[in-house]
């Protein structure tokens, strides 16, 4: 998962995921061209999906006739629990 | 040379002119039949004289896979412009209609997509004004 976590387009696909479940390849690009900058391929972010979801951190589903991607945080869960513990439940901002 | 036709590939032309009329609100501009097919073109609601928008079947083999592929991936075949793209959005949902994207404002301009119900997604958008200062 760190290497998932590791290229900067992945953790941008992730932050646009975090806003909006559902999301198809069509949207995320354009998010990803028009808020990060990032000419990437379509080919190339469905590439870096690929990657996210065999971590687990995307889910996608099939909806009709479309395929949608939303942001799993249970690994990143994991972690958290692992070396922050006490901090996920009950702390306040 | 101008632009004067732009087409859609639909999979029922009779749907489709339902769909782009009632729903969207285009306006019929012309409809001859041709055997099995027709010649089945819309304008804007306030562009009479405007591009027209042909209601194309998807005849070819070709075609039906290729639509999948991009409704798979989310993928618009054609925008259109609004004025208002939230109210626009509201209208239609309250008509049924699926979007597969919900608006968004991404830099100069404000998106969405729908479902037209004849294997296409379309976009809708809206120029967002520079805001003063």
């Amino acid at each position: 998962m760190f290497k998932a976590l590791a290229d900067p387009t992945r953790r941008a696909i992730l932050d646009e995921l975090a806003e909006r479940d559902d999301q198809t390849l069509f949207e995320l690009c354009a998010r990803l061209l028009m808020r990060h900058g990032r000419t990437s391929s379509r080919q190339a972010v469905s590439q870096h999906l690929d990657v996210l979801e065999d971590v687990g951190l995307v889910l996608v589903r099939r909806d009709g006739r479309c395929r949608r991607h939303s942001l799993d945080p249970g690994p990143i869960e994991h972690i958290v629990d692992r070396w922050l513990p006490g901090t996920r439940d009950g702390g306040t901002p | 040379m101008k632009l004067y036709l732009t087409s859609v590939f639909v999979d029922d032309q009779e749907k489709a002119f339902r769909f782009y009329a009632d729903v969207l609100g285009f306006r019929p501009a012309v409809d001859v039949p041709l055997g099995e097919h027709r010649w089945l073109t819309l304008t804007g609601p306030d562009d009479p004289d405007g591009v027209q928008l042909v209601l194309e079947p998807e005849a070819h083999p070709a075609v039906p896979p290729f639509k999948e592929a991009l409704v798979a991936d989310g993928i618009p075949f054609a925008s259109f412009a609004v004025k208002d793209l939230l109210a626009e959005t509201t209208r239609l949902k309250a008509l049924g209609v699926v979007f597969t994207q919900e608006p968004i404002t991404m830099g100069p301009v404000a998106t969405a997509v729908f479902d037209d119900t004849c294997g296409n997604l379309i976009q809708i958008a809206q120029m967002v004004e520079p805001s003063a200062g």
